[in-house]
């Protein structure tokens, strides 16, 4: 399946590709101005970069193959789409016990606690059946979106 | 100092009603001209940190930000001008010379701006370059006097050639006055296009090996990085004599900027400040020059052309002429307008001649001597365009350097500031928080792009002027006219004017 995948070497640190998730996500689909200006509470980054200067590069669900965070998840919220392969979380199902947050080997789960408790997580764009918008506005393309991991060739 | 009596150049004027607060513009500012207030829980600007390099603006998500010429008036005087004035408060403060990066920007002529080309109408057809073929191929290189034939074969061999499907080549920029990122960049577009880059004075970087064939390598004073292998892996050699931006001066890159990579590149300890003295200590004279050609020549077969490069300065027509006779096969002339990573200010604004001039006065000069064939003519010196381009051939040009309008194709914006090594957009600079910013497959895309539009913009000119191939244009001053020029100006540059 194509996933996000970082360059490190490109990556600015500027965080466009979380301002950019967050618009995503919002209610105001992709309008950055009335995201950040009239949500009371903007949705929170499903991309993280981390940093450590020089070196920084985003960071987000990685889609396991076999996804430890649906295993755990103790109401089933958390699921892999056997066709696409993408790992959402249902969040009207979800309890906010935060086992996903726990067992993610990655740490690509964060804590939504705006309104009802939620784990929050990438999700890919799906809704917009295109290609994720942190990898849209990434400047330096340092986020590609492809089947391979662009620097080693591998799965 | 209690006070500082410099006011800030620019104003960064922050829209309220779009900015977000989301910090791109304070994590993208190598000059922390933008701030966060964790206690207000929003962004502040510094105006006095701010160079107006416009990083922050391209990258604020929302267009919140603009930059403005700071609005404080001094009172009007036509000699004591705002930059007059600053320059002294800044120099009474440190002392010391002032520095400045990027080519002149002062208001002389740009006598590009005051030539006209023809273009066919009626009396001879001109041709659609879309539908018909156009030669751009550039040979540079010494062409033979006569050519010996016999059976239709050539009796004796071309000396070597550089073969350019487009006559344009990318300027000597060292690594260490530009990143590792902006050299791969400009390798990869070199390639791309079938041209060549310079490696500047600062050595070849072992990972550009692999654009040898398509590298022109530097011998300048300082002898950075100079070894067999370097000369064997190039497809030139380029003996740098001078430079436009400061004619008569050297270079010194400080130790600050010498990490791992550039003190492996240039071959001297790290941290240590890389000193090119003003002249080759071993070059006082012409025939001093012809032993270093030669030498060079020798140490590379005689398979590779050697360039020298010299400034446009008075009497650039006789250094030409006598670099010819050394043994030159191309001679690379830059104008008063050519780019630095740094200079002295009073020097790059007061010093050397403009290109136009100087390309009209060195071509009628070998033409005169009866020498032109034996070397071919390469002039940088801010070519902006390709108009500039068909206008240069036209003059006796046989190709052209670019370096300023290829890094503005990679992002950069002008704001003068190479000498700090904060350039914000990854060029000038060796800070790897900076250099990764230029992603070496954006800035090969866009430097190739450009070479690609300017190629397609000449064969559209050249097809106006009813002419097929580059070659038949190259020294046909007929196809240029003078606008606004004085008799004296039209002479030297041998062209007549508009109307006539």
């Amino acid at each position: 399946m194509k996933r996000v995948y970082a360059r490190e070497e490109y990556c600015v640190g500027c965080k466009l590709c979380e301002i950019y998730c967050i618009a995503a996500h919002s209610k105001y689909k992709n309008d950055l101005v009335k995201t950040f200006k009239k949500e009371a509470k903007p949705p929170i980054s499903r991309i993280l970069v981390e940093e450590s200067r020089p070196v920084s590069f985003a960071l987000q669900c990685r889609h396991c193959e076999d996804a430890p965070c649906t295993k755990a998840c103790i109401v089933g919220a958390m699921h892999k789409d056997p066709e696409t392969g993408i790992v959402t979380n249902a969040e009207d199902r979800c309890v906010g016990c935060w086992t996903c947050v726990l067992v993610c080997p990655f740490g690509a789960i964060t804590r939504d606690e705006r309104g009802h408790k939620v784990a929050s997580k990438c999700d890919l764009c799906s809704d917009n059946g295109q290609i994720p918008a942190c990898v849209e506005h990434c400047p330096n393309r340092a986020l590609v979106y492809s089947e391979y991991e662009s620097n080693n060739g591998k799965k | 100092m209690s006070i500082n009596y410099l006011t800030p150049a620019f104003l960064i004027e922050r829209d309220k009603d779009r900015c977000i607060d989301c910090q791109v513009c304070v994590r993208q500012c190598a000059n922390e001209a933008h701030r966060w207030d964790e206690e207000e829980q929003r962004v502040f600007s510094e105006d006095a940190n701010c160079v107006n390099c416009h990083r922050c603006v391209v990258m604020c998500p929302t267009r919140a930000l603009h930059i403005k010429k700071f609005p404080l008036e001094f009172r009007n005087n036509a000699n004591w001008t705002q930059d007059a004035m600053r320059a002294i408060y800044l120099q009474a403060e440190t002392g010391g010379v002032l520095l400045t990066g990027m080519g002149n920007d002062r208001p002389y002529p740009i006598y590009w701006d005051h030539m006209l080309l023809n273009a066919s109408q009626v009396t001879n057809p001109s041709i659609d370059p879309l539908r018909e073929p156009m030669e751009l191929k550039t040979y540079l290189g010494r062409k033979p006097d006569f050519l010996k034939i016999k059976k239709g074969k050539l009796l004796e061999d071309i000396p070597p050639q550089l073969e350019l499907d487009v006559p344009i080549m990318f300027s000597a920029m060292s690594f260490g006055s530009i990143s590792l990122n902006a050299h791969k960049s400009l390798a990869a577009a070199a390639k791309k296009v079938g041209t060549y880059w310079n490696t500047g004075e600062g050595g070849l970087h072992k990972d550009l090996v692999e654009h040898g064939s398509h590298t022109i390598v530097q011998v300048a004073s300082g002898r950075f990085g100079v070894d067999a292998d370097y000369l064997k892996t190039a497809a030139a050699i380029e003996i740098k004599i001078g430079q436009g931006a400061k004619p008569g001066i050297g270079g010194h890159l400080p130790g600050e900027k010498v990490g791992e990579e550039v003190s492996q590149t240039r071959m001297i300890p790290l941290g240590t400040d890389a000193i090119s003295p003003a002249p080759h200590h071993d070059i006082y004279s012409i025939e001093d020059l012809r032993q270093l050609i030669y030498s060079l020549k020798e140490a590379t077969e005689y398979q590779k052309p050697v360039i020298v490069k010299i400034a446009a300065v008075h009497n650039v027509a006789a250094i030409a002429s006598g670099i010819v006779r050394a043994g030159a096969d191309v001679v690379a002339i830059d104008g008063f307008r050519g780019g630095t990573g740094a200079a002295p200010l009073r020097t790059r604004d007061s010093v050397g001649i403009p290109i136009e001039f100087a390309l009209a006065a060195v071509d009628t000069r070998l033409r005169e001597e009866g020498i032109r064939n034996q070397v071919s003519l390469v002039v940088g010196g801010s070519i902006r365009n390709s108009s500039d381009i068909v206008k240069a051939i036209a003059l006796g040009a046989d190709a052209v350097y670019i370096a300023t309008s290829a890094l503005i194709s990679m992002g950069c914006h002008m704001c003068q500031k190479c000498y700090t090594g904060k350039c914000n957009w990854g060029i000038a600079t060796q800070d790897p928080q900076l250099t990764k910013r230029l992603n070496p497959e954006i800035g090969a895309e866009r430097a190739a792009n450009l070479l690609k539009a300017w190629a397609h913009e000449i064969e559209e000119m050249l097809g106006g002027m009813g002419i097929n191939a580059l070659e038949s244009l190259r020294g046909n001053r007929l196809m240029l006219r003078g606008i606004g020029l004085t008799d004296r100006e039209l002479n030297i540059l041998g062209i007549k004017a508009a109307g006539e």
